[in-house]
């Protein structure tokens, strides 16, 4: 067996990295370009009354502006395919006419011969409004809270199993409180940026998105041009965590002002600009309420959301979801509603739901577990569920229990003194806490092309995304198993809509869907390696069978005998070939978002069905009967803090996270990923909060002074564990997703150990220091 | 289940006030009706108005010394360092992350010391030495620190990247971090959203123990 | 950004002569004056870069006084082998800010003109009074956790956000100008404005003055200081509330004090009420908190900002301890 699948290697992007040579979208120079810069709206509701750009048109190398008033019309973008990205605000088309939801709305884009030019001329635009009350604040406005019919691509929100109310009134212990997390934003560091270049009716878009198929398709819908005449590229994005997986005002934009001017248009958002225009975290209050038994036996589950969208779309934060599987409960309630708020419209960011979900669950499991005297540990354990109660489905791999135990070995769970308050070290209060992380495991339809060249090298070609989290590296993994070939010698291609279509970048669900598309390509490409090697009377394995060959060290050759054999180059020449080339989709699917639709004729993902109806790997992999299962990953996280007691500052000193995340692709790029969810959610634990003026509803933390997200002196010495046992079921690779796995225990496990160091337990995130005086 | 409320918004367009058909791709900027009245959204502010023509933006020459190499530049006065390297220059390994200050991924050598080239004009920098991540290795031989991050996996999206390595060559030459503790505070202000920063860290301490 | 005419100065005088136009702004480190410039906040319409002014050095006077360039970066004055040993509450306090990046750029002389980071003075859309004379306060009712406890008035309540210059006040530092009438001091508590009603106006320096220098008097037990900051992230803040201390202590006593606070006050906060109860009384930590309830006494809170009171009174024991050998 060829077993780099699993290895350690270097990120074979590392080098471009490194030496600065990675390209991202903003960073391209078409000929003739101009810079744009967005003007956004500065109140919160109400109307444009007018625009007045005859300063900015003053501006020397002034090139044009669009507004509501000159710009092309849109269409609403029903025909865009909502599993490939999703435009963010169904009914808030930008510059279609004067009317303002939220603070920061796009308004006018401006354009120049330089960036220096366009940020001037737009300064001066003066927008004169006609400002209408807006609606601010959540905790104001409870009274207008609605159950939304569904989530995202339809997703059930609202689920019940038994009786939770009858079940909590007659249960030994009740326990009972309310959590609240803020607004948070992704702030990933490479800002949104698209340049878009027209040559006719042809569109090429660079875009910072986590969906090249997506960004099409919505270009097509929306501008009314098609498909096949937009080409989408994003080779390298500087993170999304979810802001980059909608496609938001800016992109569509650049491509109408491109269209406009018809000159190329280059424009990326400010980082300011990206507080109010690219998505954030909605805001959250959680109720939760349990009965158990006095030993600990949960009785009753209750978790009601109540999370905040826009007046534009409807977008709920999905944070009692996990709480319907996570521990066995026969009686369980969850429920989700929303109220509108004049703010841009939230989106996914890194574990939606399950981020503000999970805090509060194991927060609240913490509380209970005080409450009835018992480990915190002992409780999860007490209450592990063994199969999915809220889907009746059995998991596909669960290891769980192992992740509690490796956990508490690693921190020393043991030798914690667990009254409240109890440890210290020198002058520091010492806390310790942990909690279940877990998310979906979730697959979608991909599609892949595999071509073996005859100087011995293979090309991967796949529409999905490396958003930093390595997918081109495991990848090349993947690839260079099925071909026997070192990773040098296999070349990875993403992030091109031209390519065929892979999943999209976000729902930790790449490495499962891709991954499958891509070994299939691959092993497309072999078999018809292998059949000609069989039927040409010069190759050594002429008339052997197919089952008996197999690949390695750039050869293909008989398994018992590798010796018998020969190289691809060999074959290739003899057949007279310069290259072989094999496409595949997997159809495979356990969303509710991505049920797979047939490709449209003539498109690649058409002949990728069609030849993958003869792909052995497709079939074995299409065939797997999935209905049985539920697909999630699990950890544990467990942390220890150090809590000054004068000024109560809170240092996350040690933190732990032991995941079930099946096969572990690439043991360093793995490990990366969780420790990077790691601090995401200490950002989300202690730092990071969006505040909004409580008068105009407009968003005063608008840079990275003001928003703060953690920095190097904030990281506690790190540890990551695999369980590292493959996923059977869903997919022959046997990896599930882990980009937000990380993020998902360790708010509430910090939030616990802060309560274990000082006794003081905050509901409310992020927990700063005010909060614990 | 309680019923939406909000149902979908009217399509208002028809209230465009210029009366500008919005059909089509215009390529005219339209220009609002008469009766122009400016609401200055601060009460009370003393709020210029449309009159005095803006200023002529200055340009300069300036022979920036990038990577050892010479480059004479015409450009607008009010080019940041940064975006003079990014867009003037087509050399864009230096990154524009936040372009005040704030997150460090513009950091560039400038005389050996590493600073934000998002917060100085190129015109400040005629006669200085600068070097960017595009300068850091020799050929197809990586700088050490270049090599240590990789090595050491000391990123994700390598957004941060180019800013982090020139940064962590300058904390280098500047000689003053001799604890762990150190480098972590030394190398703070250098925002890593992925949170790469164990990673970072042993990269920049395999580099210093050389 | 509004366009600029961009001079080099090549000495002084030229310096001075240059600002004689109402819109000019001198340009040193940048950290601070582009940021804004970019944020229309600023709008020089003449920019004279003094860089190549030989400014950079650091002196010790034959009196003890040691006198710092204006142009002086700041992590040269904060690694500089006399500030290190001599006065380490200014090494502290200018190592507790910014970035290293921010540091290798900024001056001194520059960070005795830091602005505001109010939200609201950055937001160009809001309200403010020392943006816009007149415009009003968008934080008095707004979103105020950062903003000022001590110094307020009803028409601004924005943080001073220097580190440095909270080290300066309590070290007396004395600010060298020159401007056409000729050269003056400043001594460090007349340097910086309270808002009162014209935020807008934020030092007693005049329009065509260029700072040349500091100078740091002696103080031999300044040895015996130290700054500490406190703020949520454990790096790359603002301060929500710092404390620069210098004591004396001789035979259990405590002979002098020096004592001001940051992320307070409207402007470096020298506690002169602090270092009343200080100077004279027994070195204890009573007496620490004694002082500290003294230095918050006149401290308003505004909504969300209340925090502040308790947290800079703990810093301020905090720092005390640590000098006074307490802790």
């Amino acid at each position: 067996m060829n077993e780099i699948v699993g290895k350690p290697i270097d990120r074979v992007d590392g080098r471009l990295k490194v030496t600065g040579k990675a390209t991202y979208s903003a960073e391209y120079f078409p000929k003739n370009m101009v810079y744009g810069v967005l003007v956004l709206s500065t109140i919160a509701k109400g109307r444009i009354k007018n625009i007045d750009s005859r300063q900015a048109e003053r501006v020397p190398g002034f090139v044009g502006i669009m507004s509501y008033k000159n710009s092309m019309s849109l269409h609403f973008p029903q025909g865009a395919d909502p599993g490939a990205g999703k435009f963010a605000e169904k009914d808030l088309l930008p510059m279609q006419n004067n009317r303002i939801y939220y603070d920061g709305q796009a308004v006018a884009v401006v354009m120049a011969e330089t960036f220096e030019q366009a940020e001037h001329a737009a300064s001066l635009v003066k927008i004169d409004y006609e400002i209408e009350k807006p609606t601010v604040g959540l905790e104001g406005n409870l009274s207008s809270k609605y159950k939304p019919a569904a989530g995202m691509g339809g997703a059930q929100i609202q689920a019940m199993r038994g009786d939770a109310d009858a079940a909590l009134h007659s249960s030994e212990v009740k326990f009972e409180q309310t959590y609240t997390t803020p607004v948070y934003h992704h702030n990933a560091m490479e800002p949104h940026a698209t340049i878009a270049e027209w040559t006719g009716d042809n569109l090429m878009v660079y875009d910072a998105t986590q969906s090249v198929t997506g960004v099409r398709s919505l270009l097509s819908a929306m501008l009314g041009a098609p498909s096949d005449k937009i080409n989408v590229v994003a080779l390298f994005i500087g993170g999304g965590f979810g802001s980059k997986g909608f496609t938001w005002p800016n992109t569509i934009l650049t491509a109408m002002a491109a269209k406009q001017i018809n000159r190329p248009v280059k424009l990326v958002l400010s980082r300011q600009q990206m507080f109010t225009t690219a998505g954030r975290r909605s805001q959250t209050i959680q109720k939760i309420s349990f009965g158990a038994t006095s030993a600990g036996k949960l009785t009753s589950t209750k978790h009601e959301t109540i999370s905040e969208s826009s007046f534009v779309d409807e977008y709920v934060e999905t944070a009692g979801l996990a709480t319907n599987m996570l521990y066995s409960c026969p009686n369980v309630e969850v429920s989700h509603s929303l109220v509108r708020l004049n703010r841009v419209t939230p989106c996914p960011t890194r574990a939606p739901g399950e981020a503000p979900g999970t805090f509060a669950l194991e927060v609240a499991m913490d509380e209970l577990a005080y409450q009835l005297k018992m480990d915190p540990v002992q409780l999860r354990l007490v209450n592990y569920a063994d199969t999915d109660e809220g889907k009746s489905k059995q998991f596909s791999s669960k290891n769980l229990k192992e992740c509690y135990r490796r956990g508490a070995e690693a921190i020393g769970w043991a030798q914690r003194n667990p009254q409240v308050g109890s440890m210290r070290e020198g002058d520091y209060l010492v806390g310790y806490g942990m909690a279940t992380a877990t998310y979906p495991a979730n697959r979608s339809p991909s599609s892949a092309k595999a071509i073996l060249y005859a100087d011995g090298h293979a090309e991967i070609m796949c529409a999905t995304q490396d958003i930093g989290t390595g997918t081109y590296t495991i990848m090349t993994q993947a690839a260079a198993d099925i071909f026997g070939l070192p990773v040098e010698k296999v070349q990875v291609k993403l992030g091109n809509s031209a390519y065929p279509k892979g999943a999209n970048s976000g729902g930790s669900q790449v490495t499962a869907s891709v991954g499958p598309a891509i070994r299939a390509a691959a092993v497309g490409v072999l078999e018809k390696l292998k059949k000609m090697a069989i039927s040409d009377n010069a190759s050594p394995l002429h008339g052997h069978k197919e089952e008996n060959i197999f690949a390695s060290d750039g050869r293909i050759h008989l398994k018992d005998n590798a010796d018998k054999g020969e190289t691809y180059t060999q074959l290739l020449n003899r057949q007279g070939l310069q290259k072989v080339e094999a496409l595949a989709k997997t159809n495979v699917s356990n969303r509710q978002q991505t049920e797979s639709n047939p490709a449209a004729k003539g498109t690649a993902e058409a002949s990728a069905e069609e030849e993958s109806k003869t792909n052995p790997a497709v079939q074995e992999d299409e065939h797997v009967d999935r209905k049985p299962y539920s697909f999630h990953s699990f950890g544990a996280q467990f942390v220890r803090v150090l809590v000054d007691p004068l000024l109560n500052r809170v240092k996350v000193d040690r933190a732990v996270s032991v995941m079930d995340i099946g096969k572990v692709m690439n043991l360093k790029l793995a490990t990366n990923q969780i420790m990077g969810g790691m601090i995401f959610g200490i950002g989300m634990a202690l730092l990071e909060e969006t505040a909004y003026d409580p008068n105009n509803g407009r968003v005063v933390t608008r840079d990275l002074a003001q928003y703060l997200v953690p920095v190097n002196a904030d990281m506690p010495q790190l540890e990551v564990q695999f369980i590292d046992i493959p996923d059977p079921i869903i997919s022959p690779i046997g990896a599930r997703g882990i980009g937000e796995i990380g993020i998902t225990g360790i708010t509430a496990a910090i939030n616990n150990a802060i309560y274990h160091a000082t006794g003081k337990r905050v509901r409310d995130l992020p927990v700063t220091l005010d909060k614990l005086i | 289940m309680d019923k939406n409320p909000h149902p979908p918004i009217e399509d208002d367009s028809s209230s465009s006030s210029s009366g500008t058909s919005r059909r089509g791709f215009l390529t005219q900027v339209a220009v609002a009706g008469a009766g122009l009245t400016l609401t200055p959204l601060l009460t009370g502010a003393k709020e210029i108005l449309p009159g005095a023509p803006p200023g002529p933006a200055q340009t300069s020459t300036v022979t920036l010394t990038v990577n050892g190499q010479k480059h004479t530049l015409n450009m607008d006065e009010r080019t940041s360092l940064l975006d003079a390297l990014r867009e003037n220059l087509a050399m864009p390994g230096t990154k524009k992350g936040c372009d005040h200050g704030q997150c460090g991924a513009c950091t560039v050598l400038v005389n050996g010391r590493r600073i934000n080239s998002c917060l100085t004009f190129a015109v400040m920098h005629q006669g200085d030495e600068i070097t960017t991540i595009e300068g850091l290795a020799k050929g197809d031989e990586l700088h050490p620190m270049q090599a240590a991050f990789l090595k050491h996996d000391a990123f994700q999206c390598g957004y941060c990247t180019p800013g982090q390595i020139c940064s962590a060559v300058g904390l280098i030459n500047e000689g003053h971090a001799r604890t762990d503790a150190d480098i972590h505070e030394l190398m703070s202000g250098n925002i890593c959203r992925c949170g790469a920063y164990q990673n970072i860290v042993a990269a920049i301490k395999e580099v210093k123990n050389v | 950004m509004e366009p600029f005419k961009f001079i080099r100065a090549n000495d002084p005088r030229g310096a001075i002569s240059s600002m004689a136009g109402s819109g000019a702004k001198i340009i040193a480190g940048g950290t601070n004056l582009v940021d804004l410039m970019k944020l229309n906040i600023e709008k020089p319409t003449q920019l004279i870069d003094i860089n190549g002014l030989k400014m950079q050095t650091i002196e010790t006077l034959p009196n003890g006084t040691v006198r710092i360039g204006a142009l002086v970066k700041n992590s040269d004055l904060a690694y500089h082998p006399s500030i290190m040993k001599n006065f380490p509450v200014l090494s502290e306090a200018l190592l507790s800010g910014a970035s290293a990046q921010l540091r290798n750029m900024a001056t001194v002389g520059g960070n005795l003109l830091q602005r505001t980071r109010c939200p609201y003075f950055y937001d160009t859309a809001a309200p403010c009074n020392k943006r816009v004379p007149g415009s009003g306060c968008s934080a008095i009712d707004g979103y105020n956790r950062n903003n000022a406890v001590l110094g307020t008035s009803k028409y601004c309540i924005a943080t001073h956000p220097s580190d440095m210059c909270v080290a300066m006040a309590a070290l007396g530092a004395v600010i060298h100008v020159q401007g056409p009438a000729g050269s003056r001091e400043i001594p460090f508590g007349d340097f910086h404005l309270m808002p009162a009603q014209t935020p807008q106006y934020e030092t007693t320096l005049k329009h065509g003055e260029l700072i040349t220098s500091v100078d740091i008097p002696p103080m031999p037990y300044a040895t015996r200081s130290h700054y500490l900051k406190v703020r949520d992230r454990a790096s790359y803040e603002f301060a929500l509330a710092s404390a620069a201390v210098i004591l004396n202590i001789n035979g259990g006593r405590i002979k002098d004090a020096r004592v001001a606070l940051g992320g307070v006050g409207t402007k470096p906060w020298r506690a002169t009420l602090a270092e009343k109860v200080l100077t004279g009384a027994v070195n204890s930590e009573q007496t620490y908190r004694t002082a500290a309830e003294a230095a918050l006494s006149e401290a308003k809170p505004y909504k969300h900002n209340a925090f502040k009171i308790e947290l800079a009174k703990r810093t301020l024991v905090h720092a005390l301890k640590t000098v006074g050998g307490m802790s």
